[in-house]
């Protein structure tokens, strides 16, 4: 295990059902970075995520959180460890309001007070949108409000799954702008299908091919090997 | 206000102008009065505020972890049983009659509260990923429970005979006297109703329920002990059914069947209402306790007059029918079929209830 990650994956396999879906990934997420999986649809990143948050737990493999074993615990004691989930499609819960989805994600009903000016700064249009449920949101605003209510504890690493999916080019940079100013404070495991937007945010990459994880390495690196891009991510 | 919130308000409006509407009409044909509109209101309101501590369990459980708890009824048949055996046992005789019903109300909603949490962890949480197995498990332990009440109690029922203070007070609407009881009853269950609705809304657990009843799974992503939760909606529920149960014991005696009747009733007012939601469950109960008492009342009425077959200009069977429904089938039928009934008009409507959202 490398000295400084914050998060180790060592080989997991996950079943979603009867359905080998992860049949060995390994990934090292040091502190303080941003680290993007990739892959093509259906490769197993979304179910990496979930198998780190334990929502779809592993039957096989070790996943280590600041050195210390966490598989087999639940969802909830996960999370409480510092670890915020940012799920694919958002998952903010529509008949609350902007307030509400926020005061949920605290510990305590006061850690949204005490986060309230850090994230309005960072999302400044959630402030004028406070009172309204999370429904009459739009797709961007949604997930500004997903990425905030990982926010309002204080989580070591965020898991942020495909923040761009379905986007405009507007709001993705608005977002890229504020992941990158979290990774001063956070530490960042990202899914990301759109590569231009994970090779401007990621220090490193993990490459999940058919539930393996086949490549790892720096952005840097992979940016310039136009070969593996194409090979298993399809981008000319 | 969204739109569909203000339709879903004009239908209920209408309904309510329809029950109201036709039980003063068929008071004033009568020619009893005001008086028996009075009836239809104060009883139609008690009733519904029974059915709303057995219902408001139900939809939040419902709502939160998708089980139907059939047991809720026996649950209610358990709140009548304590109550009823506390207030009539010779060795607490000597505590103030209005005390001891206070009391029992108390020990049974505790007893329920004690029974849900034995209910929900011994029994339930094995079975969170089977949702059959759930039904028939709390179909099962309604059934168990019916049978240990019928070893202790017997299976005759058990009156109220010993009154209390509120029993014997009364009020008066439109000119009819009422026992203070019933007023006691609908005051408190319109209190359980807003207290209930201010947890949900401006309490982080009324915020985690809510969550929790959109996607249970996020909440737990979040942080929260959702199964913990479950633990204590489910407990509230079952305390909720049986202080009910107890607090109607004076007016309905404790029965092995009793819970059983709103047990049905309450199941229609969820579905009336809309699945897991309690706004419905709250107005869904009123609709459903006053539109029985109007069945009933109309029933009467019909019964108290023979239609004439020239009525219908010579059309005998409808004139038969109308006199066969009332005479031969009778009111009590009638108004037991009425939560159905009402609930498929609404139903035909709005098919996911009244404040339901689509799952």
């Amino acid at each position: 295990m490398s000295e400084q990650a914050l998060l180790q994956i060592e080989g997991i396999h996950t079943f979603i059902g009867q359905f080998h879906i992860l049949e060995g990934v390994t990934v090292s997420v040091p502190r303080g970075s941003i680290h993007v999986l990739l892959g093509r649809n259906g490769a197993g990143k979304t179910t990496t995520l979930k198998s780190i948050m334990g929502i779809t737990p592993p039957s096989q493999g070790r996943i280590l959180y600041n050195g210390m074993p966490i598989n087999g615990k639940r969802p909830y004691q996960i999370a409480q460890l510092g670890i915020g989930y940012v799920p694919e499609h958002r998952a903010i819960f529509k008949e609350l309001s902007v307030r509400e989805n926020l005061i949920i994600a605290g510990r305590s009903s006061k850690d949204f007070e005490l986060k309230e000016d850090f994230i309005f700064e960072l999302f400044p249009d959630l402030k004028r949108l406070i009172t309204l449920s999370g429904g009459n949101l739009s797709g961007g605003q949604q997930q500004m409000l997903a990425v905030a209510r990982a926010l309002v504890p204080d989580n070591q690493l965020l898991l942020i799954d495909e923040p761009s999916e379905g986007l405009a080019p507007v709001i993705i940079e608005t977002l890229m702008e504020a992941i990158q100013r979290l990774s001063d404070n956070v530490t960042v495991l990202l899914v990301e299908q759109n590569f231009r937007v994970a090779s401007k945010l990621a220090q490193q990459f993990t490459i999940i091919d058919e539930g393996h994880s086949v490549e790892t390495g720096e952005m840097g690196d992979l940016v310039s090997n136009q070969e593996l891009i194409q090979k298993y991510l399809g981008v000319a | 206000m969204n739109n569909e919130f203000q339709r879903t308000m004009i239908i209920v409006g209408i309904i309510f102008v329809a029950l109201l509407g036709t039980s003063f009409g068929v008071a004033m044909a009568s020619g009893n009065g005001i008086g028996t509109f009075g009836i239809v209101i104060v009883a139609g309101l008690f009733n519904a505020m029974l059915l709303f501590l057995v219902a408001a369990g139900l939809s939040i459980v419902f709502g939160l972890m998708d089980v139907l708890n059939l047991a809720q009824g026996a649950y209610f048949t358990i709140g009548a049983y304590v109550a009823w055996q506390f207030h009539h046992a010779p060795m607490f005789a000597g505590i103030p009659a209005d005390l001891r019903f206070v009391l029992g109300v108390l020990l049974a909603t505790v007893i329920g509260a004690i029974l849900g949490i034995i209910l929900e962890r011994g029994l339930l949480q094995p079975l969170y990923e089977r949702p059959i197995f759930q039904i028939v498990l709390t179909f099962g332990v309604g059934i168990v429970i019916g049978e240990i009440l019928k070893a202790i109690w017997g299976t005759a029922g058990k009156q109220w005979i010993e009154p209390f203070g509120l029993q014997q007070g009364l009020f008066v609407v439109f000119g009819q006297q009422f026992s203070i009881y019933r007023l006691f009853v609908i005051v408190i269950g319109f209190i359980l109703i807003i207290a209930i609705a201010l947890l949900l809304r401006y309490t982080r657990i009324g915020i985690i329920i809510r969550a929790g009843v959109e996607d249970s799974e996020m909440v737990e992503a979040l942080g929260i002990n959702v199964r913990f939760v479950f633990t204590g909606v489910f407990t509230l529920g079952c305390a909720v059914a049986t202080f009910g149960g107890a607090v109607a014991a004076p007016f309905l005696g404790a029965g092995l069947g009793v819970g059983q009747g709103f047990l049905l009733g309450a199941i229609a007012v969820i579905v009336l209402g809309g699945l897991g939601s309690y706004e419905g469950t709250a107005i869904g109960s009123v609709l459903v306790g006053l539109a029985g008492q109007v069945v009933i009342q109309v029933t009467n009425y019909a019964n108290s007059i023979n239609i004439d077959p020239e009525t219908f200009g010579g059309g005998s069977f409808l004139a038969g029918l109308l006199n066969y429904s009332t005479d031969v089938v009778g009111m009590s039928v009638w108004s037991s079929l009425t939560p159905m009934i009402l609930l498929i008009l609404v139903l035909l409507l709005r098919p996911s209830g009244l404040f339901g959202k689509e799952r």
